[in-house]
């Protein structure tokens, strides 16, 4: 009995160490970025920023000039990206969740396989089809591939949602003397809701971090969204001496509305992406 | 989800044009972003892109002769081995230690299982090219904190060792971000699918005399095993497309052409070079490798919608 027991505070010990131990690069970049960078190119590493607290790090990021117009294009990319992907979406849920047509099957398939496909295996033809009319280096030009990109598992993940809400409710609303598209509305619409708010953040986390076809699609430094101004710290590293509490600071502005977002999101996302499989 | 579907009994009633036009706009959004540059992919995969098409000559077809040209190239073959490698390994050891963190977050008490889960699902949300930038700092030569701990141990002599100069090192780093980073999809997936194995049965288990080892073979695999195929297939699809870490570790450490995969081989052929012809077709085994590996899922996802 005391050696299962033994065992047990052993294997709950155990998993709060590898706790720490996975949340330590997020720890270490929250702590870099508040430590002065001359602090952070002694010997020794501080683990805890005690009386070096500084925060002239994110002052310092900010400062740097292409911080704004990298915000600009990343909330404009990324709104243009949701509040499309939701639309299209969601009329593309309706259609296979709520009716059964001709084709019907091939467009899941579709979908499904398209979501699998790498940026890597078609940025190249992107970025011919974005340079060729001009659009390199354009908020539309990357927004339309984003937005390719990001429909088909919104469509899946808000088919779930269609489904989940009966028909029935709807059906009985017809009775009551609505029309099939008021029915839809005043019903369905409202209960779908946590389905378009969890579609709604999945477009945006994508869009947000997105940094593969962004680099294809805008290599011009006037055009940087936040992932490529945050590379453009590492960069630069090959001429001069990085300011790592700079970087960090600059890592943890990207990754703060990430995280807060990230969050809200979860649950649905695992279940999304495995579909069935989990419920056995 | 029930067996009698909510949406399925209108159906009848419906089978006029409604759907379709429902459709337009996505089909219309996939078509534009997806459908024409693929197409336009195939078709350039099988042209000569030379120097005089930089200078505005229309390419002339060439048949099979790009990929042709890839079997004979060392290079190509060097990168479709080395990323493969990566791939597979890189996605192994993610699901083994995604299970075994699975496991223990179903063994530990309430309070130990949400630290773990918080601590998991903040390495989950960080952004790829903030992780990839932290990482590069961990493993910084002259002032990373890796090297400071492992310089620390008696006998290990690691001071500014460069870990992104020369390729092994390199891509052991590569692979510890991409494990750190999927990790925790993988055991979110499976602690989701141990939750659903009823007491009484491991019980029962223990009462017969089950060991440890003998419970996850014969009860828990057989039960997980449907999300764990799932979840397999889908880090061997992902870490296939590792373009954004391993641009920004080069970034960090060195332009060569041994520290390429896939991803940023084809990029360099075709941005870097203009020689969209063989960066085409390298394209085309990417993609073709990519729907090899996800078929059985996306039958798999079929399958559910039908059951629907």
């Amino acid at each position: 009995m005391t050696t299962a027991k033994l065992g047990r505070i052993a294997l709950n010990a155990l998993a709060i160490v590898i706790a720490i131990a996975w949340a330590f690069p997020v720890y270490w970049m929250v702590n870099s970025a508040l430590i002065p960078n001359a602090v952070l190119q002694q010997f020794r590493p501080h683990f805890f920023p005690g009386g070096y607290f500084t925060t002239s790090n994110f002052a310092g990021a900010i400062a740097d000039g292409s911080f704004f117009s990298a915000l600009g294009m990343s909330v404009t990319i990324t709104l243009i990206v949701v509040a499309v992907c939701l639309v299209f979406a969601f009329l593309g849920a309706v259609a296979i969740s709520r009716f059964r047509f001709r084709g019907r099957k091939s467009f899941v398939l579709a979908l499904l396989l398209i979501q699998m496909l790498p940026a890597e295996g078609l940025f190249i033809a992107q970025y011919k089809m974005v340079s060729s009319v001009g659009l390199l280096n354009t908020v539309l030009g990357v927004s339309v591939i984003y937005i390719a990109a990001v429909i088909p598992f919104t469509v899946w993940m808000l088919r779930g949602f269609v489904a989940g809400v009966p028909a029935e409710l709807e059906e009985a609303a017809m009775v009551d003397g609505l029309s099939r598209f008021q029915a839809f509305l005043r019903i369905t619409f409202p209960l779908l809701a946590p389905g378009l708010v969890a579609s709604g953040v999945y477009a945006f986390l994508q869009a947000w971090n997105e940094i593969t076809v962004a680099v294809v699609l805008l290599p011009a430094e006037a055009a940087q969204t936040l992932p490529l101004w945050l590379r453009g710290f590492v960069q630069a590293s090959a001429t001069r001496e990085t300011d790592w509490g700079q970087v960090m600071a600059a890592s943890t502005i990207v990754a703060i509305p990430v995280i807060v977002f990230f969050l809200i999101v979860q649950g649905r996302m695992t279940s999304g992406i495995v579909g069935g499989a989990v419920k056995g | 989800m029930s067996a009698h579907t909510p949406g399925a009994r209108i159906e009848p009633r419906r089978t006029t044009g409604v759907p379709y036009v429902l459709i337009v706009p996505a089909v219309v959004a996939l078509l534009l972003g997806l459908g024409y540059p693929l197409i336009w992919q195939i078709i350039t995969s099988f042209q000569k892109f030379g120097l005089s098409q930089q200078f505005g000559k229309p390419p002339e077809f060439v048949g099979f002769d790009n990929y042709v040209a890839l079997a004979w190239n060392g290079e190509f073959w060097q990168v479709v081995g080395r990323s493969l490698l990566f791939c597979v390994v890189t996605a192994v050891i993610t699901v083994v230690i995604g299970v075994a963190l699975a496991q223990l977050m179903n063994t530990v008490g309430r309070s130990a299982r949400l630290i773990l889960q918080v601590s998991m699902l903040l390495a989950w949300a960080m952004p790829v090219a903030a992780a990839t930038t932290v990482f590069i700092w961990l493993f910084d030569r002259r002032r990373g904190v890796v090297n400071f701990l492992l310089d620390a141990f008696p006998g290990v002599e690691m001071n500014r060792y460069d870990w992104l100069g020369n390729p092994s090192t390199f891509f052991i780093v590569a692979s510890v971000l991409i494990v750190w980073m999927s990790v925790p999809f993988v055991s979110f997936a499976v602690y989701a699918g141990l939750t659903q194995i009823s007491d009484e049965v491991m019980e029962a288990a223990q009462i017969d005399g089950a060991g440890a080892w003998q419970r996850f073979r014969g009860i828990i695999l057989p039960m997980i095993r449907p999300v764990l195929s799932i979840v397999l297939l889908l880090q061997l699809v992902w870490d296939l497309r590792v373009f954004a870490q391993i641009t920004l570790l080069k970034d960090a450490g060195s332009k060569s052409g041994e520290f390429d995969l896939l991803g940023t081989y084809i990029y360099k052929l075709g941005v870097a070079s203009n020689d969209f012809g063989v960066a085409s077709a390298v394209s085309i085994v990417v993609l073709l490798i990519t729907i090899g590996i996800s078929w059985a899922y996306v039958r798999e996802l079929i399958k559910e919608d039908e059951a629907q």
